[in-house]
């Protein structure tokens, strides 16, 4: 696949049409989390809930093991992803705590001090990364 | 005939709706938040609109990934606030001004730019937030002091709109706004941003200097900040930084001169860093 220009900004995924379209049934099913019966649902069973949408084995075990990550890496978005953490009573900025690695605490300690700061931060070289 | 007397930016993050909804803005976290907004509820008294024209995006919740228009136009005749996985907030419907609404979709298509038409749609925090700072705690009885009409704006699948797409986006408005017969007085609303980043291993980035720089070029150089690239948003403002775009429809529909009255920054509420900017068309 060709390089995209923001493939070398760190720790980000960018949500294009790519994504989208990998993304496209493990989102219809985070999104469907928006309702309270569908919450019931899902709550109950959610192996056989979850049999309601064709996603790969991958996506699947990733909502089953609420592995945060690798769900956007798999197509997901934060806006869907966070629907299944709303109903874990996961909130914004206790999911950035896990995905970032950090822990809630230390995660909401770094906003109170402004945030992640842009240097260091624009580059995957300035990560180490390729 | 209507006329739009200002514009006005603003952040829309949930948990300031949390906040207003649970009755804890008076918290020590909280506090310098709302601070900022104690001139802009004054201000909003005193400019008494009969019409908020509010741009924003929804956040997956009244268009999943069926469907994503680029620039939806509210046209129906009222929006109900959406449960976005904790609940509706318990805020009043969004009235539209339904036949203001039919002449700017038909203004707006006829200037070439293809809107997407909704009769039916529920809104989030997008659209309530950025109402509840501007006007205060609102009973769920009662209601909201202004018609709203909504235009919702793709900034999750990219790539969003071009920033110099939204500004052209604003003129076009100005013009559908200001055809309309009835005298009305309308402010319209860019929000979102600004800099921070939700989503996976770079989550909590925020970029204070780069946000004081756009709302610096927001009163100065509109024309300025309409070239901003799409990279460049997503680099030096997180990935959800690009919904600053939706301020440049906003301040497309002013003069290019105004007067900046009111502005405030803050950072953090939750994860993100809040900006805020009142600017007056000058007569």
């Amino acid at each position: 696949m060709t390089e995209k220009e923001y493939d070398k900004i760190p720790g980000t995924i960018v949500f294009d049409a790519d994504k989208s379209r990998e993304g496209y049934h493990l989102n219809q099913f985070c999104i469907s989390l928006r309702l309270q019966k569908n919450r019931d649902a899902f709550n109950k069973n959610e192996e056989a809930y979850l049999d309601a949408y064709p996603m790969s084995k991958e996506q699947r075990e990733a909502v089953l093991k609420r592995e945060w990550n690798l769900l956007l890496e798999l197509g997901g978005n934060i806006y869907y992803t966070s629907k299944l953490a709303a109903n874990d009573g996961i909130n914004f900025q206790n999911l950035a705590g896990r995905m970032t690695g950090m822990g809630v605490d230390s995660y909401r300690e770094m906003m109170l001090k402004g945030g992640r700061s842009i240097e260091g931060n624009r580059d995957k070289s300035e990560w180490g990364e390729d | 005939m209507a006329k739009i007397m200002a514009g006005v930016g603003c952040s829309h993050v949930p948990a300031i709706g949390v906040a207003m909804d649970t009755g804890i803005t008076h918290e020590e976290y909280w506090k310098p938040v709302f601070e900022g907004f104690k001139k802009s509820r004054v201000w909003m008294k005193k400019q008494n609109p009969d019409v908020i024209f509010l741009v924003y995006n929804d956040h997956c919740t009244a268009f999943d990934a069926r469907c994503i228009p680029t620039f939806a136009l509210g046209c129906g005749a009222e929006f109900q606030p959406a449960d976005e996985g904790w609940g509706p907030r318990p805020v009043p419907a969004v009235k539209n001004h339904q036949k203001m609404a039919s002449h700017i979709a038909q203004s707006l298509v006829l200037n070439e730019f293809d809107i997407t038409i909704m009769n039916e749609m529920e809104v989030d925090h997008g659209l309530t937030v950025p109402l509840s700072v501007m006007f205060g705690d609102i009973k769920q009885n009662g209601e909201w002091p202004a018609l709203v009409i909504p235009l919702c704006v793709n900034v999750v699948q990219y790539p969003a709109p071009t920033g110099n797409r939204c500004y052209n986006l604003g003129k076009a408005i100005r013009r559908a706004i200001e055809s309309y017969e009835e005298d009305l007085n309308v402010i319209i609303f860019g929000t979102g941003g600004m800099s921070h980043q939700l989503q996976y291993k770079r989550a909590g980035l925020i970029n204070s200097d780069w946000d004081k720089r756009f709302l610096d070029l927001m009163t100065q150089d509109p024309v300025g900040a309409s070239q901003i690239t799409h990279l460049e948003y997503l680099r030096e403002t997180g990935s959800e930084g690009i919904e600053m775009v939706m301020w440049l429809i906003m301040r497309g529909a002013l003069n290019e001169n105004v007067t900046e009255v009111h502005r405030h920054y803050h950072v953090p509420a939750s994860n993100t860093a809040v900006g805020h900017i009142i600017l007056e068309n000058n007569a």
